[in-house]
This record gives C-alpha cells, sequence and structure tokens, in this order.
C-alpha cells in the first residue's frame, strides 16, 4: 500500500465522513460546517492528482467565499432546526434504498469498465501559468462570457434581494 | 498508485449524497448546499480524468464550474432571501403556491 494509496483513502474517508453528516444533521449550520470539511478534503485529492491551482481555488474559493455567503444568510435568516414533514419520510423510505441501489449499480459499471488503470502521483502538473496560458488563449472566449455571466449575477442578486419597498417608491415617482 | 476508478467511485459517491441530500431535505439552505455537493463530486471526476488523459483543459473547466456555482449561489441566496421575506418559513413544503 502505497503512501499515495493511504492519502487517498484518508481525505476520501474525510469527505465521505462530510457527506453523510450534511444529510444526517436537521440543524443548516452543521450541515454548512460538514460541507466545508467535505471540500477541504477535496482540496487534498486535487493536491494529489497534482492540480495546485484548483485545490488553492477550492479552499479560497468554495470553502472561503462560497460557504462564507450560505453561513450569512443561514445567520440573517435565524434558520432553526427543520421539521420532519410525512413527504420528508416517504422519501427517506424510497429515495435511500434507491439511491443505494443505483449507486451499487454505477460502483459496478465503473470499476469493471475502467480495468484498473492508476493515476501516478502529480501525473499533470498544474501550476498558475500553464493554467492561465490555457485560459487567455484556448478559452479567451468563455472567460470573458463568464465576466458578463458574473455581472449578471451581482446585479441579479441585488435587485432580488433588496426590499420591495424600494420599488414601489420608485414606481410612485 | 490509486486506480481512476477509485476517484471515479468517490466522486459518484458524492454525487449520490448530494442527490440524496436535495430530495430527502425540507429546509431550503440545506437543498442548496446537497447542490453544491454535486458539484464538487463533479469537479473531482474533471480533475481525476484530467490527470489520466493528460489533458490540462479539465482542470480549466473546473475553474469554469466554481464561477458559475459562485454566481449560482449568490442568485440563490438572494432569492432564498426574498422568498424568506414573503413566507416567513425556510421549509420548502410550505412554499407550495406561486401566489403570495
Amino acid at each position: 500500500m502505497s503512501v499515495h494509496l493511504i492519502l487517498f483513502l484518508f481525505f476520501g474517508a474525510i469527505a465521505l465522513a462530510g457527506a453523510i453528516n450534511l444529510l444526517a444533521q436537521t440543524h443548516p449550520i452543521n450541515s454548512a460546517l460538514s460541507l466545508i470539511a467535505v471540500m477541504a478534503a477535496l482540496a487534498g485529492e486535487f493536491l494529489l492528482l497534482g492540480a495546485e491551482f484548483v485545490a488553492a481555488i477550492q479552499v479560497i474559493v468554495y470553502a472561503g467565499a462560497i460557504m462564507v455567503l450560505f453561513v450569512f444568510v443561514i445567520m440573517l435568516l435565524n434558520a432553526g432546526v427543520e421539521e420532519r414533514t410525512k413527504g420528508s419520510r416517504v422519501a427517506i423510505m424510497f429515495g435511500v434504498p434507491g439511491m443505494l441501489l443505483g449507486s451499487l449499480l454505477v460502483a459496478w459499471a465503473v470499476v469493471h469498465s475502467s480495468g484498473g488503470e492508476v493515476v501516478p502521483v502529480g501525473a499533470l502538473p498544474g501550476p498558475p501559468s500553464t493554467i492561465g496560458e490555457l485560459l487567455f488563449h484556448q478559452f479567451l472566449l468563455p472567460f470573458e462570457v463568464t465576466s458578463i455571466l458574473i455581472l449578471i449575477a451581482i446585479l441579479g442578486a441585488v435587485v432580488l434581494a433588496s426590499k420591495p419597498q424600494v420599488v414601489q417608491k420608485r414606481k410612485e415617482h | 498508485m490509486v486506480p481512476l476508478s477509485y476517484y471515479l467511485l468517490l466522486s459518484g459517491i458524492l454525487f449520490a449524497c448530494g442527490v440524496t441530500g436535495f430530495l430527502i431535505k425540507r429546509n431550503i439552505i440545506t437543498i442548496f448546499m446537497s447542490i453544491e455537493l454535486m458539484l464538487n463530486g463533479v469537479n473531482l471526476s474533471f480533475v481525476a480524468f484530467a490527470a489520466h488523459w493528460h489533458q490540462l483543459a479539465g482542470q480549466v473547466f473546473v475553474f469554469f464550474v466554481m464561477v458559475v456555482a459562485a454566481a449560482e449561489s449568490a442568485v440563490g441566496l438572494a432569492i432564498i432571501i426574498a422568498v424568506y421575506r414573503a413566507r416567513e418559513t425556510l421549509n420548502v413544503d410550505q412554499v407550495n403556491l406561486l401566489k403570495l
């Protein structure tokens, strides 16, 4: 058993435990914290695959920015423990066995079709300079389109989250 | 040396956990977090395939997925705030009318 495999299993176990804990917890703040654990563990997996830039971005953008936004909203809305309803019990009864069955099927297919090809340690180093070259040459148009998407998202978030009274006042004038 | 199928399995399990959370959770914020979990699972398979096929474009795609996820979460959380203002609840079972 190589060090690489041990590290993979270590980070994979953390990610898996976090994902299951996200499902088991009833309070959204606990779910958010376990999601942060999943994201940090996945950053470790990315480092194992040699994707340094993606690992850094994963920690900064996902575990940092997006999850802080989530925690802000949970605190802002004072979200409490979710109540179990009849619909959710039916969903657990039929959904969880169904998902397990589907997962087993997919796992069987993946293991049988890929034939145990191995990914060596740091097979494809992804330093920021190489990623940047690719991003600003081959993927320049998607990159620019992304900036417009972000602009629209900012405007949409401000319009949606602003108080409705402000809009009404503007209509009266 | 880790087989490619291990990475794909972990990615598939994370995606399945995300789908399960999306279906069984009743809090709208937790449902949203399950979507993020699904995106993370897909990102892992992107990077694993990038390393396997020696194509750096896979990592650039992860970058784009993250950007879209950031935009999506900003707009989605704004919608959640708007829904909470109108309904005073975060339970999706009680948000069942288009009318206010």
